[in-house]
């Protein structure tokens, strides 16, 4: 199991998760045009994310994103909504649109909503880079034949 | 109408799968009759128009099945300690006792002038022929495109009316992913699997 999974699912993962990973960027983009929303987005992209692991194994999937990135990029979109919040101090108050507050943009419009589109961002950065990171750290876990979790090199 | 009948069957179905986790000895069987319960509440979600929940129910309902799997694959197992006759009548009795506390609950309070409003009607919404003014949802549905210029109403609540909720719930899974890490992380796992080793 250390090398990933058979060639057919290798292949299919390679084709896919690109496309996966763009369709949650979509959602979490267009969540103030369309149902979904940056938490939906982050989690299709995580699932992408998910989808190397399995195929490939946690070695592999180590060289495309580090525990260390996804840890930085976590903490780092936690830290840029709050900031986004922070930000409405600007013009009166602890999360107040003030992005709207200038303009709001033509309504179905791409560039609408103020700060709504960039939270969206963020807190897709946020759970995807959370959750990917918990997944590649589960992947390091194995099971040791008389019970209990031990490490080993190739986890799943 | 329709929807309530529907609902009811879908809720049906959650409950057959939700026991069907309970009572199994299979953990495999156990996980994907979670899933099948997951999936129903997200039909229900949809039926009950809203996209938004259902959206996010079956992505998290989907990657939290593949990881539970994953981890279950891993180690074919069963569940571990047999349950004697005792125990399900306690189990029973304490789940019956339960039940029946939030039924009284449910009717104690709903009704023409009870806390719970009737199924379909939130509490925020209003009727356009009711006496009690409207609550703040009729207010959002006019003027959120107007005043957040963001076409999805439920965004325009999420991030700009109630982004106080929301960054509760981005701190909520802030600190859940920490603790998974502080409880996966590398040095107290080897410790911890050498004195397994040892043992």
């Amino acid at each position: 199991m250390t090398a990933g999974m058979t060639p057919i699912v290798k292949n299919t993962a390679r084709l896919v998760s690109g496309f996966i990973a763009v369709f949650g960027i979509y959602i979490a983009l267009t969540g103030h045009l369309s149902p979904g929303g940056g938490f939906a987005g982050g989690v299709i992209l995580a699932a992408a994310a998910v989808l190397v692991v399995l195929a490939f194994g946690g070695q592999a999937a180590r060289k495309i994103f580090t525990p260390a990135q996804c840890h930085l990029w976590d903490a780092a979109g936690a830290g840029l909504f709050l900031a986004v919040a922070a930000l409405g101090y600007v013009s009166g108050g602890f999360f107040v649109n003030f992005i709207g507050r200038i303009s709001t943009g033509q309504t179905f419009r791409l560039f609408s909503g103020g700060t709504i589109l960039v939270s969206n961002l963020f807190i897709l950065v946020k759970v995807s880079a959370g959750l990917a990171g918990a997944f590649l750290a589960l992947s390091a876990l194995r099971r040791m034949r008389g019970g209990g979790a031990a490490l080993e090199g190739g986890g799943i | 109408m329709g929807i309530e009948y529907l609902v009811l069957l879908l809720l049906a179905v959650m409950l057959a799968a939700v026991v069907i986790a309970v009572e199994t000895r299979d953990l495999l069987s156990s996980v994907i009759a979670i899933g099948a319960a997951g999936f129903a509440l997200s039909v229900i979600f949809l039926l009950l128009g809203a996209p938004d929940l259902a959206i996010t129910q079956v992505v998290v309902e989907t990657v939290a099945l593949v990881l539970l799997i994953r981890l279950i694959v891993t180690r074919r197992d069963t569940a571990d300690e047999t349950q004697t006759p005792r125990d399900a009548l306690r189990t029973g009795l304490v789940m019956l006792a339960g039940g029946v506390l939030l039924c009284g609950a449910y009717f104690a309070l709903s009704g023409t002038d009870g806390v719970i409003p009737p199924f379909g009607e939130p509490v925020l919404g209003h009727k356009p022929d009711d006496a009690i003014p409207p609550g703040v949802s009729a207010d959002y549905l006019a003027r959120s495109a107007e005043q957040t210029g963001a076409a999805n109403a439920v965004m325009a609540v999420l991030l700009d009316y109630r982004a106080y909720d929301t960054l509760g719930e981005a701190t909520i899974i802030f600190v859940a992913i920490l603790g998974a890490y502080a409880v996966l992380r590398r040095s107290g796992r080897k410790k911890h699997g050498i004195e397994e080793a040892d043992t």
